[in-house]
């Protein structure tokens, strides 16, 4: 099996968001960035992959120069080669045809995203990755198994689960739950001196156009001061949920 | 040239997200000059959308469509979409909305922007906002295609009574083939329970309360306010609580009208993913705690104290109030 494992290159949770050049860029300075969260649940659901059925294992990002610690991370966590595509990922449409042609290209059996990054929040790419090429596609993936070409996966619906049965070519939208927190990997030292000599390709993007792009950002107002109610008197608690807040 | 929404249902009943797109949907057909359509799926009583601006509902019945599909979905709202010539689609920010969106804006041509939580800024060019970092910021999108596709998050907009032609027709689309490729074999959805995604109120507990065995007067205190329960990631990473139950960055967006944390200090992760949420309310022994200068209302106190005196209170003022 064939695994492509789609990378986001996103700040750390913990970093304080800051935007430039007059609210219109994201401020990297002083940020830590990290491999997507949602995503890099799946990348250690495809070293399961790996390890216990063989498969192997491709990592894709579609971003810039400063990006390839990210991916180089993720060669160190296991994956077997990288591909950048050298451009700034300007809207989820350009980025999921960038990973479409990749995809096609490499003709892999599943593919394995974050069910969205955790900066743009679009939520868009691996399902239109999934359409572009004409695979399955099932989004806020929790659980993934795959026996010769058909998978079942269990999908987070409002309220509970929903398990569905699938085949490859498969692209999933995965997130916490396609494995455990505690299963997620630290490179060590071994894996980071392999990582160096892994192949890193870097191809060139195509001219597909953005359908959207982000003009301009804000920070939320800042909050007003907590009002706080004695533990003693409750009932005031309740009397500001209820008249002032309009809640209750 | 209509507006297009996808007013979603459970069991034949409209959700409440479903009158909200409306609102929000009438509001931009009258800025472009147009009526609003809606496109249903297996639901009944369309004359309730016409309170809130719908002048036409397309109801769709079908057996086929009574498991969700996301290919078959998105295949039925863009036939919708082209049929009426559609130029702005607006669906919700529910899971399924989520999973048929990225298809819908395939197969439209569209540019799509999720999480969008106020009115467009301008129609032409298209320019709307939405939330990004998740509830760290917010982030103008403009959309530069013929179609566009917009997902409102829940409770951005609100409800707003407009009376509207009310018009239903029956409509009905070929279900595309590739769409077998994924097949629901089971669904295991909490029956009775309120769920974080539809909850107007929804309590929450940390590490605080100190183990599982704690959390009787968690789900108490939701059961008074019908709440949804939820909690924080150091909870679910312990196996205390499901998983479904995390909120905050990496788990579920909370954007109900009231939420109370409870033994949760308030890391700028769970802050984030809470942050949409109208009215705050924590308690914490910890005065402390970052959460106080993120919430609204606050109760410097130990929790074990003050959730039961304040279920026993709420009880009075339900039982004073109904």
């Amino acid at each position: 099996m064939k695994i492509l494992v789609c990378i986001s290159h996103v700040p750390d949770t913990t970093s304080k968001i800051n935007f430039t050049e007059g609210d219109t860029k994201f401020d990297t300075n002083g940020v830590q960035f990290v491999i997507n969260p949602n995503d890099e649940f799946g990348l250690t659901r495809a070293m399961w992959f790996k390890e216990k059925q063989g498969a192997t294992v491709t990592v894709v990002n579609v971003g810039e120069a400063d990006t390839e610690p990210t991916l180089r991370k993720a060669l160190a966590i296991g994956a077997d080669e990288a591909i950048r595509i050298n451009a700034h990922p300007s809207d989820g449409f350009f980025v999921a045809q960038q990973l479409a042609k990749v995809a096609k290209e490499g003709n892999y059996d599943l593919i394995i995203a974050g069910r969205e990054s955790i900066d743009y929040n679009g939520g868009m790419v691996p399902g239109m990755l999934a359409s572009l090429i004409d695979a399955n596609f099932v989004n806020t993936c929790i659980s993934l198994e795959v026996e010769g070409t058909d998978a079942t996966a269990v999908r987070e619906i409002d309220g509970g689960k929903e398990t569905v049965k699938t085949s490859l070519p498969l692209v999933i939208g995965g997130q916490k739950g396609l494995v455990e927190e505690k299963d997620l990997r630290i490179p060590n030292m071994r894996g980071i001196m392999m990582a160096r000599k892994k192949a890193l390709t870097v191809l060139d993007p195509d001219d597909t156009q953005a359908r959207t792009q982000a003009v301009a950002f804000e920070k939320p107002a800042p909050k007003g001061d907590v009002k706080l109610v004695s533990p003693e008197n409750l009932d005031e608690l309740i009397d500001l949920l209820h008249n002032e807040a309009k809640v209750i | 040239m209509s507006v297009l929404i996808y007013t979603e249902s459970e069991n034949g009943k409209f959700k409440k997200t479903a009158f909200e797109l409306a609102s929000y949907g009438k509001e931009i057909a009258n800025m472009m000059g147009t009526t609003l359509t809606a496109v249903a799926v297996n639901a009944e009583n369309a004359e309730e959308l016409a309170n809130y601006g719908v002048d036409k509902t397309l109801m769709v019945t079908s057996d086929e469509l009574k498991n969700f599909n996301a290919k078959a979905y998105a295949h039925t709202i863009s036939s919708a979409a082209e049929q009426e010539g559609s130029k702005v689609v607006i669906i919700s920010s529910s899971a399924n909305a989520k999973y048929l969106a990225p298809e819908l804006a395939i197969n439209l041509k569209a540019g799509y922007a999720s999480n969008v939580v106020a009115l467009p800024e301008s129609t032409e060019p298209f320019k709307v906002k939405r939330t990004a970092f998740t509830n760290k910021a917010f982030n103008l999108t403009e959309i530069n295609t013929e179609v566009k596709l917009l997902g409102l998050s829940k409770n951005s907009f609100g409800l707003k009574e407009t009376s509207g032609a009310g018009a239903v027709a029956s409509f009905d689309a070929a279900i595309p083939d590739n769409a077998n490729g994924v097949e629901v074999a089971s669904v295991d959805k909490v029956t009775g329970a309120v769920t974080i995604a539809d909850a107007e109120v929804v309590v929450s507990g940390g590490r605080g309360l100190k183990g599982p065995e704690n959390w009787g007067m968690v789900e108490e205190l939701a059961e008074v306010l019908g709440a949804a329960t939820a909690c924080s990631k150091p909870v679910s990473d312990l196996g205390w609580r499901p998983h479904s139950e995390h909120v905050g960055q990496t788990g579920k967006p909370v954007a109900s009208n009231l939420y109370i944390a409870i033994g949760i200090s308030g890391a700028i992760q769970h802050l984030a993913g809470i942050n949409a949420s109208k009215t705050k309310v924590v308690i914490n022994n910890d005065p402390e705690a970052p959460f106080f200068k993120a919430a609204d209302y606050g109760v410097v106190g130990d929790a074990f104290e003050v959730v039961p005196q304040l279920i026993e209170k709420l009880k009075a003022f339900k039982s004073n109030n109904a």
